[in-house]
């Protein structure tokens, strides 16, 4: 195996764990607003989020460029705060993976908490607990399946993404090169072998990864009423 | 007993239903909201908790602003010294028993009655549930730990809404012991709500009788359940009164219990396992209850009663009279037909006799007091 290609794994896994854990943080006060808002923005919100999950990775990544680059919105802010671009750079790849990734994350979160419901919640109120305790004690332990589901499918959704990274990122090894381009790169320059391996090593890690995923689910026991 | 007053002055919208509450509840013991389905029983218990925050008005407890909408106060529920245990129990599914005691038991109002978790464990049963989930207890089980997870909280006011709807029979006589020594035992006041009129007799001190979102009458429940206007609650053929007797006899030759009324007012049931000298609540239906112009003799009937008639009034779209009597200042109803109370001439002051049947009890419906 080449250091090119061990970088680019290297890097994939960096980029899913800090993308996803970012998002958990910020998506689950996103999640538990649409689970149980009366507000009229519900929808919009709801759809904005959601956005991403169908719009081509091509669109969304043309568009992140614009913002991102150093004459864009967020770009041009970044530049003036690091001096440094957010297009073509591991920051950049990072802010559109979450983006990308968004829907997956808030979905199964949100339907956690749903299923939830406000029953235990108005309970835990009634017993003394403010909003914030609410969130800890009761909200995020009864979602935790909810929680797993979600980090998951975001984390299996980050190793697989292509268009979004291409777009933003471009192809610098050790710096955006991730596996799934790099897959490519080796097959637009007939490198099976590698092409290959780094295939088959997302095929056997997303597979496992399920299987984890759903052997935990089992264990935690099914709510009743 | 711990006493406080409950001023209730507010309304709330919800899709088309108006609930509109005027009250005062003196919260002494045992306080009931009893009313038919939908007419607004589960929402005013859940602003009185603050978990309806569309509600516009007034809610005062003990001198304390809960709610002044003109003020613009609105305390939020986990700042109000108020446990409320519902209809489902509600335990939480991630934390065995005992979590759902100690979750209860942290975040106990500072200044609530003193409640020692040792006691509640005790009074409600549950030592061998403690380890348990509540995926695992059955419905009575479920309530119990609900009821010793409230009192855990330390409230000054206890709300329960139906906590016994989803029981069986045998199982809601067992809860509905532990319910009715809350309020001395652990010296909080419980305002429930239910639709059930064996619970209203088993354990009102007080009645708040509700329908179609606006509070009928209020008072102490003897003196209420012998209303004429109760029908709309109870329906007519369940209509009846509550009495209060202390044992005096059990013949045991006949199985009968010789229960004494007022003073030298005897009445005979069957025989009930209750001590001599005892005090009971009976709740005889309007419908077990004949009346007779002057005393008859040589009848099968065994408790003739010698009565006042206090009111009579004649159901609109019936051939049957509602009478109030006052027996030995007991208040007892008759469900009779117009056209006897007609022909007995019956009206306000008259002295008769009232025909009670002694299977007329209802057992379920004894209660020690």
């Amino acid at each position: 195996m080449t250091a090119e290609v061990m970088s680019a794994i290297w890097l994939t896994l960096q980029l899913a764990v800090i993308s996803v854990g970012l998002l958990l943080i910020m998506a689950t006060p996103i999640a538990w607003w649409l689970a149980f808002t009366r507000s009229r923005l519900r929808v919009p919100v709801e759809a904005f989020t959601t956005l991403p999950l169908v719009l081509p990775p091509t669109v969304l990544g043309f568009y992140l460029l614009i913002l991102l680059g150093p004459a864009g919105r967020i770009g041009s802010w970044w530049v003036l705060a690091t001096g440094d671009a957010l297009t073509f750079s591991f920051s950049g790849l990072v802010i559109a993976s979450m983006i990308h990734t968004l829907p997956f994350v808030v979905q199964p979160m949100r339907q956690a908490f749903q299923d939830m419901g406000t029953g235990p919640l108005e309970e835990a109120a009634t017993l003394g607990a403010g909003p914030v305790d609410r969130f800890f004690s009761i909200g995020l332990p009864q979602a935790k399946r909810g929680l797993i589901t979600a980090a998951v499918l975001g984390f299996a959704h980050v190793l697989g993404e292509f268009g979004v990274v291409l777009m933003v990122g471009g192809n610098i090894p050790g710096r955006t090169k991730v596996v799934s381009i790099a897959i490519y790169e080796s097959v637009e320059t007939l490198d099976y072998a590698t092409a290959h391996m780094l295939s088959a090593g997302l095929l056997a890690l997303s597979f496992a990864v399920l299987v984890g995923v759903f052997a935990v689910n089992r264990k935690i026991p099914v709510r009743v009423g | 007993m711990a006493a406080g007053q409950l001023d209730l002055d507010f309304e709330l919208l919800r899709g088309g239903f108006e609930l509109n509450v005027t009250q005062t509840l003196a919260l002494v013991g045992v306080t009931v909201l009893f009313g038919p389905n939908g007419s607004g029983k589960s929402l005013t218990l859940r602003t009185i908790a603050g978990l309806e925050t569309s509600a516009v008005g007034k809610v005062v407890f003990g001198g304390d602003d809960w709610l002044n909408s003109h003020d613009q106060i609105f305390v939020p529920a986990h700042r109000r010294p108020v446990a409320h245990v519902f209809q489902d129990a509600r335990l939480f599914t991630h934390l065995d028993v005992a979590g759902n005691l100690s979750f209860a038991e942290r975040r106990a109002t500072q200044d609530g009655p003193s409640v020692r978790r040792e006691d509640v464990i005790d009074v409600f049963g549950i030592t061998h549930l403690l380890n348990r989930m509540p995926q695992g207890l059955s419905g009575g089980e479920r309530q119990r730990v609900a009821m010793a997870r409230a009192l855990l909280s330390r409230p000054r006011l206890v709300l329960m809404d139906e906590p016994l709807s989803a029981l069986d029979v045998q199982r809601r006589a067992q809860a509905l012991n532990f319910i009715e020594q809350i309020p001395e035992r652990f010296q909080v006041p419980v305002v429930y709500v239910t639709h059930q009129i064996d619970e209203v007799v088993r354990l009102a001190n007080q009645l708040v009788l509700i329908a179609n979102g606006r509070i009928e009458a209020s008072g102490p429940a003897a003196e209420l359940m012998s209303r004429l206007d109760l029908p709309p609650f109870t329906g007519r053929f369940e209509a009846g009164s509550i009495i209060d007797a202390t044992v005096k006899r059990h013949v045991d030759e006949f199985a009968l219990t010789e229960l004494e009324l007022a003073r030298g007012l005897k009445m005979e049931v069957p025989h009930l396992d209750f001590p001599l000298g005892e005090t009971i609540r009976l709740r005889i239906r309007a419908r077990d209850v004949s009346i007779a112009a002057v005393k008859p003799k040589q009848i099968s009937l065994r408790n003739v009663l010698p009565a006042v008639i206090e009111e009579v009034q004649a159901e609109a779209d019936t051939a049957f009279a509602e009478v109030r009597l006052s027996v030995g200042g007991q208040p007892l109803r008759a469900r009779i037909s117009k056209a006897s109370a007609h022909e007995l001439g019956l009206k306000p002051g008259k002295k008769v006799y009232a025909l009670v049947k002694a299977t007329a009890l209802d057992r379920r419906l004894l209660t020690r007091r």
